[in-house]
């Protein structure tokens, strides 16, 4: 599992074990390829503030597009018939290769399922 | 949550019925048996404000299972606790009676008029002199002090979005994780939105043989409905349109967002067929339903679950005739665009401003409201959404 360790700083500032800075993106687990976008008019070359809500960790990575709220991003370079991963779990394959920070959609991702 | 003297302060005025259980609304309705009542019905409703008809679109020739979900549905509706009295018109007297026959078994006032034989007019005429006294008689009820345990809460989400996973969702599962210790019955569905997370369902099952039985719902719905009837990978319809605006790409990512409804900790004790009334006492089940918000609600109603939690991302607007609908939204952009659909903002929790310890609580206190008699955003804007679930063709 590809996991985007290195970019994971350990001493995020807290208080009151709340985060001082509102985050761009929200990450289920550790586990996951990919985060969702939690802000309005998120632009190209964004430096974005990431938390794993499962652990509270933060990590930074820069948004190569503009990606609309609610809208997921890669957190590593997933390569195509790659499984994608949220919420610790499967939700599908990569039918594109698709770039760390790049938008991740119905363009380049598919369900396994139906 | 609990007092000196024992009893939680998690506490509510509403309505005990003849039959034991609590009611949050007092309606006196109007059911039409069969589409070619609705006429009648909306009469009578019209002439005697304050009572409350639900058109519908069935009730002709449906015959074997689908008919038994038809009839389930019509008297588990009338039989709901936020009903004080019903009027039930039918195209004859047969299948009417079979409606009230089941509505009074509650032991609540209901009576039935036929058209055929006697026409629209005589037929109004009559039906409003028993809706009037119904009214008159319902007005005088008054709401009494219950626990927390008198409630009935269900939930299914609609257009949702990545936010609902992250937010709305798992808010109702920390309401579900505090009051379904409490007592509560709790209730969740959505069989084919449970795809791609179905081994996780299974195993929040009370023990393996509901497990089992879970599991052979889904596959059901997945060979008879999906696999028999797809002519494509359900893009735009499950995940909607409205889901993939929002952010959501494939049935497995709703699935998972879907599940958080049911928290960390409650385990589902049955799984009921549609529109069945739950018979294990309290606790968290799992109902066999379409994902379509107004079909599962109808369903959750004619279960008679008393207040309905709806998590929603991109802003579904659906109401109910007589469950009323606390929506939960946690994103930002469709509680700014859409604030009068809105109950309950937990958009806090993506700032990270909010915890969803806090949101449950939250969540919790508009229940109560909501029970004591607060009007939801749905009842405000006349959302009655009432939509029965049909199984196949009529015959």
């Amino acid at each position: 599992m590809i996991c985007p360790g290195e970019a994971f700083i350990e001493n995020t500032p807290f208080m009151s074990g709340r985060l001082m800075s509102v985050p761009h993106l929200l990450v289920h687990d550790r586990k996951d390829t990919v985060g969702v976008v939690v802000i309005e008019g998120l632009k190209a070359g964004t430096d974005m503030l990431g938390v794993v809500t499962a652990d509270n960790s933060s990590f930074q990575l820069t948004a190569k597009m503009e990606v609309p709220i609610g809208h997921k991003v890669a957190l590593v370079d997933i390569k195509a018939g790659d499984t994608v991963w949220k919420y610790g779990h499967d939700i599908g394959k990569a039918v594109a290769d698709i770039k760390k920070g790049e938008h991740v959609h119905i363009h380049n991702l598919k369900t396994k399922r139906w | 949550m609990t007092s000196g003297n024992g009893k939680s302060n998690l506490r509510f005025h509403g309505w005990r019925r003849e039959n034991g259980r609590v009611g949050v609304r007092n309606h006196v309705l109007i059911l039409p048996l069969d589409d070619l009542s609705n006429a009648a019905c909306e009469a009578v409703a019209g002439h005697i404000k304050g009572t409350l008809a639900i058109p519908h679109a069935y009730g002709r020739l449906q015959f074997g299972e689908d008919l038994e979900l038809f009839f389930r549905t019509l008297i588990g509706t009338g039989s709901n606790p936020n009903v004080a009295a019903a009027v039930v018109i039918g195209i004859e007297d047969g299948w009417t009676k079979r409606v009230t026959d089941g509505i009074a078994k509650t032991g609540k006032p209901v009576t039935g008029f036929g058209i055929e034989g006697t026409g629209d007019i005589m037929t109004v005429a009559k039906a409003a002199r028993a809706a009037k006294d119904y009214l008159q008689w319902a007005s005088e009820l008054r709401r009494e002090e219950c626990d927390i345990s008198d409630l009935w809460i269900s939930t299914k989400c609609g257009e949702s979005d990545t936010t609902t996973g992250l937010a709305s969702c798992p808010t109702v599962g920390n309401m579900y994780d505090k009051l379904i210790p409490k007592g509560i019955h709790g209730v969740f569905g959505e069989t084919s939105e449970i795809t791609g997370a179905e081994h996780l369902a299974k195993a929040r099952a009370i023990n393996a043989e509901i497990g089992e039985k879970w599991m052979k719902a889904w596959q059901a719905y997945e060979d008879e409905v999906i696999q028999a009837h797809k002519t494509d990978d359900l893009q735009e319809s499950q995940p909607t349109k409205g889901n993939i605006a929002g952010g959501l790409t494939t049935i497995e990512e709703k699935a998972l967002g879907n599940l958080e409804k049911i928290g960390r900790n409650c385990r589902y004790i049955d799984v009921l067929t549609p529109a069945e009334m739950p018979a294990r006492g309290s606790g968290l089940y799992y109902m066999d339903t379409s994902s379509a918000a107004a079909e599962c609600v109808t369903l959750m109603a004619a279960a008679g679950y008393v207040v309905h939690t709806f998590p929603t991302g991109q802003g579904n607007v659906i109401g109910n005739p007589i469950l009323p609908i606390i929506k939960i939204s946690g994103n930002p952009r469709t509680v700014r665009t859409m604030s009068e659909h809105i109950d309950l903002d937990v958009s806090g929790i993506l700032r990270r401003e909010m915890t969803l310890e806090e949101a449950g609580d939250a969540l919790i206190e508009m229940i109560l409201r909501t029970a004591n008699g607060r009007l939801t955003a749905a009842e405000a804007l006349g959302h009655r959404e009432f939509v029965i679930t049909k199984l196949y063709r009529s015959a």
